[in-house]
């Protein structure tokens, strides 16, 4: 493939995937407001839309009701009011929430999707924006970590006490949790001995790392939840303190933007956990229909998004003392003694320590 | 460890029964809850069965409001314009829902329980103009039997400022 078919692909299928993926992220802030008020015994935005059934009798039937309550969400923003503070920085201040929001969209373009589909171009082995990027985890890495500039430039850019407070917590707890989150992340990238993350996928063949490494899973998943800012690690916007935090000056669609980035940034680290830990896009009968791995993708990130709901409606929000206990003396040290003992049974493994122990297993069963 | 866990756990499955037991959520507008006997909502002016105005425009309901928020003006009654069995019925009356308080001193101040605090809670209006309720808002319809007001009624049977009877034929 020449280098202007590379950008192509990158291109058609880039434009096709965000088009998925913006949609699906309305989608879920429609699904974490219904499934919150379900566990609160609620029944959530259930007014703007509805799919007309033939009804029973008198009983009128309705498929699906509040289905477009995103569309009016959206509208609303942009027809919201948009004032800029008048001491705030105001090139910063306009820079902020792209810097947010950007780095949440370009984190799908690593993402494997599907496996080897048959109209695939030959050189790529699975289907992706960038297929076959092999420093996919190091492109992970770097790009969540500039979507932290947005929110700490938002708080310093409004010129508001609050914002900037609650910028600060958030640069504060994302380097805490981003040391716990690298360190899991090499873990998938030490058994696959790759970080494609096609390559990552395809040796999950014979079992999920979840399974072989469970702490590692955990403690990604925990870090991820406050890498994410979510409750129970919402504290730069804790309501009670700092009003919304960072983005208490910003309205209109420059506020939908962080909605967007929060959420955007929600589905592709589902997306991500599934690929290191849950097996991507693998699954039954995935290699005889590979179209099938779209499905079992989908699956897995909605249950991400699902389980994140949950411990939302779930927990109380953490003490900021808590937290930073938390994130640096029991995720850091658990994190960084699994990396350290999977290091030296892989070495061990590999020069031969345990080939005794494999004779005496194959003579008793064997 | 195991133990905080556990109860971590534990709350996930309080949400989770939450999240699969039906909401309890009443959808207003087409759903209403039914209001208590004794709930006392917006006034209403009651009529006898033969149609007759129960309020004898005495305006005592007015002295007993502590908002102020009733006003009553009375007019003689004849035989040929008849609107309530008493000597004299209210020829105005207004209620100020904006300042009532629904305390049902006018009910218990009424000679004829002729107003009482019925079970309607739904007063929105858009402006202060609207919150003034007049008296065709306030009366009820007329009964079956009854005949609307005012009535032609022969002399000499309706001669007491108060009328005695209970419901009048």
């Amino acid at each position: 493939m020449t280098l202007g078919q590379i950008a192509l692909w990158g291109l058609v299928v880039g434009f096709i995937m965000s088009l998925v993926v913006i949609t699906g992220f309305a989608y879920t802030t429609l699904l974490e407001r219904k499934v919150l008020a379900r566990m609160q015994a609620r029944y959530g935005p259930n007014r703007a839309g509805y799919i007309p059934l033939p009804g029973r009798g008198k009983q009128e039937r309705k498929l699906l009701k509040g289905f477009m309550q995103p569309a009016a969400d959206a509208v609303k923003l942009f027809f919201k009011e948009d004032n800029t503070p008048a001491f705030a920085d105001k090139w910063v201040y306009n820079l902020a929430p792209m810097l947010a929001v950007i780095p949440a969209i370009l984190v799908l373009a690593v993402i494997p999707w599907a496996g080897d589909l048959p109209w695939l171009p030959e050189q790529y082995d699975y289907f992706a924006i960038v297929p076959g990027l092999n420093v996919a985890v190091l492109f992970i890495l770097a790009v969540t970590s500039i979507s932290v500039y947005g929110i700490v430039l938002a708080g310093w850019a409004s010129n508001s006490k609050y914002a900037v407070l609650g910028g600060l917590r958030a640069s504060a707890q994302m380097i805490s949790y981003e040391l716990a989150m690298s360190m899991t992340i090499i873990i998938p990238v030490m058994l696959a001995n790759s970080m494609d993350l096609g390559v990552i996928v395809d040796a999950q063949k014979g079992g999920y790392y979840v399974f072989l490494q469970p702490i590692a899973a955990i403690i990604f998943c925990i870090a991820v939840m406050a890498e994410l800012q979510r409750a129970p690690f919402d504290l730069l916007e804790a309501e009670q303190e700092l009003s919304s935090g960072f983005n208490v000056e910003y309205g209109g669609m420059r506020f939908g933007m962080f909605f967007m980035a929060e959420y955007m940034k929600m589905v592709s680290f589902s997306a991500i956990a599934a690929t290191l830990f849950f097996g991507g896009y693998r699954g039954p009968f995935v290699d005889q229909v590979p179209m099938l791995g779209f499905v079992y993708m989908f699956g897995k990130i909605f249950l991400g998004l699902f389980i994140m709901i949950w411990i939302r409606a779930t927990f109380p929000r953490l003490r900021y003392d808590q937290l930073m206990s938390f994130g640096w003396k029991k995720m850091l040290p658990l994190a960084v003694l699994n990396f350290i003992v999977l290091a030296v049974v892989m070495v061990m493994a590999e020069e031969g320590a345990f080939d005794a122990l494999q004779q005496a297993v194959l003579g008793i069963f064997g | 460890m195991i133990k905080e866990i556990g109860e971590l756990l534990k709350g996930m499955s309080i949400t989770m029964r939450h999240f699969v037991t039906p909401p309890v959520t009443v959808q207003y507008p087409e759903v209403k809850r039914p209001v208590r006997n004794r709930f006392k909502g917006r006034h209403e002016l009651k009529r006898y069965d033969n149609g007759l105005e129960k309020c004898i425009g005495c305006a005592l309901c007015a002295a007993a409001c502590p908002a102020d928020a009733i006003f009553v003006e009375a007019s003689e009654n004849t035989d040929e314009n008849r609107f309530s069995p008493g000597e004299r019925y209210s020829s105005t009356y207004e209620i100020n829902m904006l300042r009532c308080i629904y305390c049902g001193f006018c009910e218990d101040a009424c000679p004829t329980e002729a107003i009482v605090l019925e079970h309607n809670y739904e007063l929105s209006f858009y402006d202060r103009q609207s919150a003034i309720y007049t008296k065709d808002m306030l009366i009820v319809d007329v009964p079956v039997n009854g005949l609307p007001t005012p009535q032609t009624v022969e002399p000499g049977i309706f001669n007491k400022a108060i009328p005695e009877m209970e419901d009048p034929k």
